[in-house]
């Protein structure tokens, strides 16, 4: 299996200037990946995800991004995204371009992608605002019953990160719970990095962790996944159902956090950009 | 229980909580329609499956979750399904009763605007984006509005189209080629709107105790239309209250607990 430490996994696999999916609906959002792309410095990167939280909150406000491809972006529950509406508003640290859709046309497009299919049709967007202020949305009519649909083009990240809770020994990676988009973003990449909480011997092993097993679970093949990395508690402040809690608290906390550029960029040095991470070292 | 009086926002939830009938499958935003639509399981709803767009189906979660992708969702749930199979196979596929979600701006047609105020490129408040909100109002059989009611909210003219909701009137809906219904009712903190059956301009059916039609009409940026028959809409009970209040004091404790 390929195993590696998180640290040469990013090195080898986000180039600056690729379009990169960090995805993960609330759940098993991948932060470790995040800040080891933050500490080597990406720049001009293309972010795509449903739900820009925290997570990009991070990358964009650390001058990593150039686009950002969304469809809801906010802190759930507490409110703005700080760091995000400075880059739009303001352009700091750098300018944002940003390509808004709703989260019907963003499944869509990666189930789409990960189809080899070129775009997605879906009822929706018609009366909006939404087709004005992005070219990606456009029109098809069905050749069998003549409906004007929408039409989103198919997303395919040139890299697709997600958190799991485990690999086993052969690199079979299996997710549970909130499994939001993350199948769909997972095959319609190119190349698939996974960060994991445990690697275990086999998912079928009568002490596993989680369900037993193959059932009620994504599994992403061996043959799909093109790194794996040991990340255990990865997803803090999101959760790994089964081996952490949502820190709630936490996003709460952001709010302050991320509103002051002094107090952002404060807490970024100490807590990521001086901390090399347990998992980035080691595989 | 402490008979505190019902504030402005637990009467709105209350009354939004009522409109959700037992055994409908409601699809349910984050934030006072969640509050709303919890409330109604635990009161006069228990038959009422809950829908989260996180895929999330049947959710009975102990506490509200802050975000639509908490931990407390799962537990206890009838499934859960991937992002993608939720917005196709169950929404558009036309298996949701109710979508119940809240906006930042109304115009009298029911569209919502929950993307930008002010301009687009230049906005004076960027606010989160679509989320599922534009194909819920597109599929659900009817959508049921909560929002606070002021000028600021209920507008002439909304200044982005995010979601919508009558349109621009009379059958204007019906040519977007949409399966659902559209808006039926807008729940606020004063009373409730109800479209014309005609015109689909929205019209003060109800008012809160206390809440006089001026003040509806003071709080609402275009001339408001009012029913012949404006009805008091009854009080929260005391046993609603008590179960919102216990419900929201789990719910801090909860979310603000330091992880152990």
């Amino acid at each position: 299996m390929s195993l590696v430490p998180l640290r040469q996994a990013i090195a080898s696999f986000v180039h600056d200037g690729d379009t990169v999916a960090l995805e993960g609906f609330t759940h098993l959002i991948p932060h470790a990946a995040g800040h080891e792309i933050v500490r080597q410095g990406r720049r001009d990167l293309t972010l795509v995800r449903m739900t820009p939280d925290v997570v990009y909150d991070q990358l964009v406000g650390m001058g990593c991004a150039r686009r950002l491809i969304f469809s809801w972006a906010g802190n759930p529950g507490v409110g703005s995204l700080h760091r995000v509406r400075d880059a739009v508003e303001h352009g700091w640290p750098a300018p944002l371009a940003i390509e808004e859709h709703s989260h019907a046309a963003m499944a869509a497009a990666y189930t789409a992608g990960a189809s080899g299919l070129p775009f997605a049709a879906l009822r929706g967007y018609a009366g909006t605002d939404l087709p004005r202020h992005n070219a990606n949305i456009r029109w098809v009519t069905c050749p069998f019953t003549d409906e004007r649909l929408a039409a989103v083009p198919a997303l395919r990240p040139d890299v697709t990160v997600i958190h799991a809770q485990q690999a086993d020994e052969s690199g079979h990676v299996r997710l549970w719970g909130i499994v939001g988009v993350q199948k769909e973003a997972a095959l319609a990449a190119k190349r698939l990095l996974v960060t994991v909480e445990e690697i275990v011997e086999r998912f079928d092993a009568p002490d596993i962790r989680g369900p037993r097993g193959r059932d009620a679970v994504v599994v992403l093949p061996s043959w799909t996944v093109h790194a794996i990395c040991r990340a255990p508690g990865g997803a803090h402040p999101s959760y790994a159902a089964g081996y952490s809690r949502r820190d709630n608290a936490f996003y709460t906390a952001w709010d302050r956090i991320s509103r002051d550029r002094e107090t952002f960029l404060g807490w970024m040095r100490e807590h990521v950009m001086e901390r090399r991470g347990e998992a980035a070292d080691h595989a | 229980m402490h008979d505190r009086e019902a504030t402005a926002e637990e009467v709105m939830t209350v009354a939004a909580a009522r409109t959700i009938r037992d055994g409908v499958v409601c699809f349910v935003g984050i934030g006072v329609p969640s509050a709303a639509a919890n409330l109604a399981l635990r009161t006069h709803a228990p038959n009422a499956v809950l829908v989260y767009e996180s895929g999330v189906i049947g959710a009975r979660p102990a506490v509200l979750p802050l975000s639509i992708g908490d931990g407390e969702l799962v537990e206890g749930a009838l499934a859960v399904v991937g992002v993608p199979e939720m917005f196709a196979y169950w929404l558009q596929g036309g298996r949701i009763d109710v979508g119940f979600l809240g906006a930042a701006q109304i115009d009298r047609f029911a569209n919502l605007d929950t993307t930008v105020l002010g301009d687009y490129e230049r906005p004076t408040v960027r606010l989160p984006g679509a989320g599922g909100a534009p194909e819920i109002a597109a599929a659900a059989r009817e959508t049921i509005i909560v929002m606070k009611q002021s000028p600021r909210t209920f507008v002439e003219r909304l200044d982005f189209v995010t979601t919508v909701g009558h349109a621009s009137g009379g059958r204007s809906r019906d040519a977007l080629g949409f399966t659902g219904g559209g808006p039926s009712r807008v729940m606020t903190d004063l009373g409730v709107l109800v479209p014309d059956p005609v015109t689909r301009e929205l019209v003060l059916d109800g008012v809160h105790e206390g809440v006089t039609v001026e003040q509806v009409r003071q709080a609402t940026g275009w001339s408001l239309r009012v029913s012949t028959d404006v009805r008091t809409l009854p009080a929260p009970s005391r046993e609603e209250l008590a179960v919102l209040r216990d419900l929201e004091d789990r719910t801090r404790a909860v979310h603000s607990a330091p992880l152990g």
